[in-house]
């Protein structure tokens, strides 16, 4: 097998010689077969579980610090510590909604390797006595709905999954479902919302999480596709060997995927907090550089939701902590990369429009905000701008996101980071999530803005002069 | 046209036979209808109503949040092309116009002959892959011009094998009677499960000894 390169029959994975946790199937064409799976030693994690407690099972996740792959990074382990106890039924339901801008890492879990994942819920379901388990799987992607489905029915026929498991008296069933086109499902109590058969609206908060009022009001885990593949390797070699991985805050692996104007874009498995982006976007194993004769302007961290990032920040580890220190965040482990030939301007309202097009309206800020800092977008982009709509643009933001919003410093300029997270005026993140790309470009590249702004303002009704071309005052 | 056949009425029970309450088992059943006549059409959300214990109203209040739900004909293959970040910096946009101008129709609209519908779509997670777009979901990637004009060529003359908008998934999940666990609403599940149970017990008493 050639060594560090993509990996034709998983499109955009690239096998970069590192430690494999998630993607060791990868490499087989027949990754998703029950048979591959069973000859590469599928299920050995179950086994290895079910011959523990189940109290025993959640420590090891615990013990190895499993940090969620689906945004937030909140540690597995301690997030199944928040059922409470004896109000049954419990249920698991898995977050392969993926849609954030730039994410692509889940759907090549569940195409490539849907046993991997099946086996995960599994040991959660163990660990936690989840009663049933609902693998909820985007709309749009027929191939990994086909592959879980294909598997699923296999593990049904081997005994793997549904009553009696492996001959032992556990017993679960698990629910293949899908969506049908909305990023907002993607925020966990929309998902609850989306597979109570509603509309896909997030639930006001508290309570925070779905441990405490979850589907059909009963305590619920949501975890991430990534989150949950982790766990039969994690059963098969035990926490202090995945701790050798990644750094001692993030231990373990992650699945990135770097698009734009790099090299060799693609999807990769690096180590958490010791891999640098530049390692990522220049090493020989990984992006081998910005494209051609270009450089690097600007990169979008950690999915369409993460402030942005300049040449200054390309030596920090992919490390949750560093990141959300320096202003962003990891998120979903999307990197977008952007060369110096990109209008700054038109890469932040394209984003935009995304947030205006998903938020699902339930509270003004975001709903009203998105659309105002869409049209206001549109309208600089396309030379209608008046000079105030800079700042009339921030202004909306921070109806929506109030106070500084999180930013990476700028030395140039003398500006200093504003550490990860934003403050919000809505009811989830989806609102203050279309700050980022504004306040991101505005702060760095006002002079881009300011470059296409060719109206004047509007003069005030009371003040209108006669004669018209008296208005350089009322700026 | 349009309520359930027997042959998916077989099928919707089954769906949600999967799920605690019926009313979970809407959106799939969404699909299922789609699936049968391309688009969904209001017989077919009465007949989920009766299913489901819901009333058509909120079938459809449910359905109209999800973009791939469609209260109209369209084309038998939608091309849905892809327009988010990654994509546009590698040339999104100039597809979609490619798209356009091939195809003599805006984003949105549907061939006059019905074959195409056109959408400007959202990131469709393959972003290392640009530029990108599905045809009924499913992906074609790193799309030239040229390859668009052929696959255009390929699904006029059926050679692709996709099939026509609606169906996703050609494999359904299926449960063998005597090989479920047992789902039931979440009122008739209030025990804690036995493993469970018996591993408190052993854990218990084994905390005794240590
Ligand atoms: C607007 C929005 C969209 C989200 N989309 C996803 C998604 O597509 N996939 C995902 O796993 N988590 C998504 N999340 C995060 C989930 O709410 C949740 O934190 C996650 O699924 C928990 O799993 P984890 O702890 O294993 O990461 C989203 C959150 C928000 C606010
Ligand atoms: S912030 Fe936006 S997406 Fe989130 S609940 Fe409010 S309106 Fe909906
Ligand atoms: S941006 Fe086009 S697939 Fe993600």
């Amino acid at each position: 097998m050639p060594t560090h390169a993509y990996v034709p029959h998983a499109p955009g994975y690239v096998d970069n010689d590192g430690p494999k946790i998630v993607t060791a199937r990868f490499p087989y064409e027949d990754s998703f077969t029950m048979g591959r799976a069973e000859a590469t030693g599928a299920y050995d994690g179950l086994r290895a579980a079910l011959e523990r407690t189940p109290a025993e099972v959640h420590n090891e996740v615990r013990e190895a610090t499993v940090l969620g792959r689906g945004g937030a990074g909140f540690p597995a382990g301690v997030k199944w510590g928040f059922m409470p106890p004896g109000k049954y039924p419990y249920y698991l339901v898995v977050n392969g909604d993926e849609s954030e801008p730039g994410t692509y890492k889940d759907r090549l879990l569940m195409e490539r390797d849907p046993h991997q994942l099946i086996e995960g819920c599994l040991i959660a379901c163990y660990a936690l006595g989840l009663a049933q388990c609902f693998l909820y799987v985007r709309g749009e992607m027929a191939l990994a709905q086909e592959r879980i489905a294909t598997a699923l029915n296999d593990a049904y026929a081997k005994g793997y999954v549904g009553k009696n498991i492996l001959g032992t008296e556990f017993s679960v069933d698990i629910t293949l479902t899908w969506g049908a086109g909305a990023y907002i499902v993607g925020e966990e109590t929309a998902l609850i919302e989306s597979l109570e058969g509603n509309r896909g609206m997030p639930r006001l908060k508290p309570p925070y999480f779905p441990a405490a009022i979850g589907l059909y009001g009963q305590p619920t885990i949501v975890n991430n596709v990534e989150t949950l593949a982790n766990l039969p390797w994690l059963m098969n070699n035990g926490a202090a060997q995945y701790k050798t991985y990644g750094s001692e805050a993030s231990p373990g692996t992650r699945l990135v995927a770097v698009s734009g104007h790099v090299q060799r874009p693609g999807v990769y498995e690096i180590e958490q907090g010791v891999t640098t982006f530049r390692d990522l976007f220049y090493g020989d194993n990984f992006c081998q550089g910005i494209r051609e004769g270009h450089e690097l302007k600007m990169f979008v961290p950690g999915g369409g939701s993460a402030p942005w990032f300049f040449p200054e920040q390309v030596d920090l580890p992919l490390e949750a902590r560093d990141v959300g220190a320096a202003g962003s965040m990891l998120g979903s482990g999307a990197i977008i990369v952007m060369d110096e030939t990109t209008d700054a301007v038109k890469a932040a309202l394209r984003l935009v429009r995304f947030y205006a097009r998903e938020s699902c309206g339930k509270c003004t800020p975001c709903r009203e905000g998105t659309t105002w800092e869409e049209r206001v977008l549109q309208r600089i982009l396309d030379g209608e701008g008046r000079p105030s709509d800079i700042d009339m643009l921030l202004d909306i933001a921070d109806n929506i996101s109030p106070g500084p919003y999180p930013n990476a410093a700028d030395p140039a300029q003398g500006l200093e980071a504003v550490p990860f997270p934003p403050k919000q005026t809505t009811i989830c993140p989806l609102g203050p999530s279309s700050v980022a790309p504004i306040t991101s470009t505005v702060r760095r590249f006002r002079h881009e803005y300011e470059a296409k702004i060719t109206k004047r303002d509007s003069i005030p009704v009371s003040a209108a002069p006669v004669a018209g071309e008296t208005m350089e005052s009322q700026a | 046209m349009a309520r359930f056949s027997d042959a998916n009425l077989a099928i919707a029970n089954e769906i949600i036979s999967r799920y605690p309450r019926p009313k979970s088992a809407l959106i799939p059943l969404l699909h299922l209808a789609q699936e049968q006549d391309g688009w969904v059409t209001d017989d077919a959300m009465r007949h989920i109503a009766e299913l489901t214990g819901t009333t058509p109203a909120e079938v459809k209040g449910t359905g109209s949040f999800y973009e791939m739900f469609k209260f109209h004909p369209v084309g038998k293959y939608m091309v849905n092309v892809c327009t988010n970040l990654s994509c546009q910096l590698l040339g999104g946009e100039e597809l979609l116009e490619h798209a356009e101008a091939t195809l003599g129709v805006k984003a949105g609209g549907t061939t006059a002959d019905g074959m195409f519908t056109i959408e400007d779509v959202e990131c469709i997670a393959a972003c290392t892959e640009a530029p990108c777009l599905q045809v009924n979901y499913r992906y074609k990637l790193r799309v030239s011009n040229d390859d668009f004009d052929q696959l255009i060529d390929d699904l006029r003359h059926g050679r692709t094998g996709i099939p026509e908008h609606g169906t996703l998934a050609t494999v359904r999940q299926s449960i063998p009677a005597e090989a479920g666990a047992g789902i039931v609403p979440p009122e008739e599940a209030r025990e804690a499960p036995v493993w469970l149970a018996r591993n408190e017990v052993e854990a218990t008493d084994g905390g005794g000894d240590a």
